[in-house]
């Protein structure tokens, strides 16, 4: 991956899916790669169960933390009917990955989060072993086991 | 340390600047973009407590001050008027220890119920301010601000926006950070009373002080210029404006500023001088174009349209070309909603079916005013409901005037509901009045803080529980009930209606704990 270029994810859900948790796993392995890195997102009333997006966006040098309108490289949409929402953020170009591309028991599950980031990494290519130590990190024992599983399912698939 | 970069919200950089500053004190009250600057100065080791609003917070770290310690202050925008007060005085005293000030403002209103601008309070109130763009200017712009405050003996206000408090990024904590100090009092009574003989000659120093820091910020690094030296267009701009300026116009030469209060005109009008054409990129206000035009610098002023909402790379490309054709708008998402279990349900649907007119507050309440329940009537600032409450039994026809009632939670009822139930029992309606005390026990808006009436502190140690209906009692409320509403709603009901009826004074308290707090207290307890 080119250093200087600027990637730019989008995330997107409702209050409850993870949104949180994933863009901030991101992150983290964004700057762990050495990349300059900046996420963006809104708190506060947008919690009590409305939509939540969370704007990453790493590369060389990153300055506004706010993907431009028509610059999302790559949309999670962890809520199906987000995408729509996020129309303004997307260009012809950009990879949605969404629920229906994974099956039943990951998509209806706690883990889509996760899972979405291992579909992802099949276009970042960042070492597993970094994935796996940040999931480690981020969840407990078991539950941190499962994750594995389910990034890997994905970015195999 | 060990590891001295890292990845910090502006938040939370923000009080690592102010721990690595040696702050003795942090206090604030809860407020969406700034809650978090308090948690995290807590989770470092720092003291941090929530007051029970912005003023007391302020006297507060006014008096550590006044000690030698150093302090800092956090608030959301709306917080800095209810703080307004001291401040305006404390201008006047200046600081011994340092004293920081955090507004954070919410241009775009993600979670507020206005846009107001407060560079114009630095103005105003002749206090320095520092805006940082990022987190690591968060982290450097705090340090900043205690040493500023302490070398010109003044609060700083340090101006937060969403997008700086929220975003992320890497920061370089390079600062070893310093032992609070050890605090002793000496009098000095010509500084800190400020009594009209005082005041007169404060006043005159004041305006000196403000000169002087305007010639520091001429001569000083927080001035910078970015971009092709030869560049025709030229910008001035500061905080989270500037990281989309750079991004919306690389050709472009900027002028960066990062303390906009009070402004180095030297250096503006050289830079003006090499510019073909100069543009002031700002959010809110006209606040930089209108100060600076009006030293009869030339520069391009803002059209309208960006009066409103947030900045973004897209917005600064309009407004750097004058482009005043309106957004489209977007597309809408899923509104907020009250929670399912939520407490505050079943009292607005038996407000709803009661046809009462509502005083409404600020929290998550505030939402009781969607569908289905579209049960307030007025929502103003914290502690409003009250007296809005009282102003229509005064006034409404008897009918009409039965019908209202003041719906308030239990934190910002401690926050500044008190002077309201106090106006209550002192100009009583003559059909009397209900306020409906909503206690969830938590501060559920801004993310479940503690409160004086929760029984603990930030830092979940116990602390003494504020006995509400002692206090609504003791300030003479003829009754005070207390009522679960999910689990006795036709008591409710009930209880409500015969009150309406009466011509008495009293608070009913809608007692339930969040089911968000619920949760959080359980995973506590499982940890413990």
């Amino acid at each position: 991956m080119e250093k200087s270029k600027l990637t730019n994810v989008l995330f997107a859900g409702i209050g409850g899916q993870g949104i949180i948790k994933a863009s901030d796993m991101l992150t983290v392995a964004a700057f762990r790669m050495g990349f300059d890195v900046k996420k963006s997102e809104l708190h506060g009333m947008s919690q009590r169960g409305g939509s939540v997006s969370s704007d990453v966006r790493f590369g060389g040098k990153v300055y506004s933390p706010m993907i431009p309108e028509g610059e999302a490289d790559y949309l999670l949409a962890v809520s199906e009917d987000q995408i729509e929402v996020c129309g303004k953020m997307l260009n012809s170009g950009t990879v949605i990955i969404k629920p229906s591309d994974f099956p039943e028991e990951i998509a209806s599950s706690k883990m889509l989060n996760i899972a979405m980031l291992g579909k992802l990494n099949k276009f970042l290519k960042f070492p597993r072993t970094l994935w796996e130590s940040l999931i480690r990190e981020s969840f407990k024992g078991e539950i941190a086991e499962e994750n594995i599983k389910a990034f890997a399912k994905a970015e195999e698939m | 340390m060990s590891e001295t970069r890292l990845i910090l919200s502006g938040d939370e950089a923000v009080a690592a600047g102010a721990y690595a500053s040696g702050v003795s004190l942090g206090a604030g009250y809860p407020g969406t973009p700034s809650t978090e600057i308090l948690e995290h100065l807590s989770k470092l080791g720092g003291r941090a407590q929530w007051a029970p609003n912005e003023k007391v917070a302020l006297e507060v770290a006014s008096g550590v001050s006044f000690a030698g310690g150093r302090s800092i202050v956090t608030m959301k925008h709306v917080g800095l008027n209810v703080a307004a007060d001291p401040l305006f005085t404390l201008a006047y005293i200046g600081a011994k220890g340092g004293l920081v000030i955090v507004s954070a403002d919410d241009p775009g209103m993600a979670s507020s119920q206005n846009e107001q601008d407060n560079r114009l309070y630095a103005a105003s109130a002749h206090i320095p301010m520092l805006e940082p763009s990022d987190s690591q200017e968060a982290y450097d712009l705090a340090i900043k601000a205690f040493e500023l405050s302490e070398k010109f003996s003044t609060p700083v206000l340090l101006r937060m926006t969403t997008r700086v408090c929220h975003s992320q990024g890497i920061v370089n904590l390079h600062k070893t950070p310093e032992k609070p100090a050890a605090c002793h009092f000496e009098k000095d009574v010509k500084t800190r009373c400020m009594v009209p003989a005082f005041a007169k000659p404060a006043h005159v120093k004041l305006v000196q002080k403000m000169k002087d820091l305007a010639a520091w910020n001429d001569s000083s690094d927080l001035v910078q210029i970015i971009g092709d030296e030869k560049a025709e267009l030229g910008i001035i701009t500061s905080g989270a404006a500037f990281q989309h300026a750079r991004e919306a116009a690389p050709e472009a030469k900027i002028l960066k500023l990062a303390m906009t209060w009070p402004l180095p005109y030297e250096r503006i009008a050289n830079f003006v001088k090499t510019c073909k054409r100069v543009v002031a990129v700002e959010e809110g206000e006209k606040f930089l174009a209108e100060k600076i035009r009006a030293k009869g610098i030339a520069v391009e002023e803002k059209k309208d349209l960006f009066l409103f909402g947030e900045l973004n790379v897209t917005k600064v490309k309009k407004l750097i070309a004058g482009d005043e054709t309106p957004e489209e708008p977007p597309k809408p998402g899923r509104p907020p909603a009250l929670c399912p279990g939520c407490p505050h349900r079943a009292t607005f649907s038996t407000l709803r079916d009661l046809g009462c007119i509502v005083a409404g507050d600020i929290g998550c309440y505030s939402l009781g005013l969607m569908p289905p329940f579209s049960a307030i009537d007025s929502i103003v600032c914290m502690g409003a409901s009250i007296g809005t409450g009282l102003g229509l039994r005064h006034t409404l026809p008897e009918e009409e005037a039965r019908k209202v009632v003041s719906v308030i939670g239990d934190s910002t009822f401690l926050h500044s509901g008190l002077t309201g139930l106090v106006e209550m029992a002192y100009n009583r309606p003559a059909t009397g009045h209900v306020v409906i005390i909503l206690d969830n026990s938590t501060t559920a808006m801004t993310g479940l803080q503690e409160n004086p009436a929760t029984g603990r502190h930030l830092d979940m140690s116990e602390a003494l529980k504020v006995d509400l209906e002692a206090v609504c009692k003791g300030i003479g409320m003829e009754f005070v009930e207390v009522v679960n509403t999910t689990t006795e709603q036709e008591k409710f009901a009930s209880m409500l209606k015969t009150h309406l009826a009466e011509n008495k004074i009293g608070v009913i308290i809608a007692r339930r704990p969040c089911v968000l707090q619920m949760k959080k207290l359980a995973k506590a307890a499982k940890k413990a």
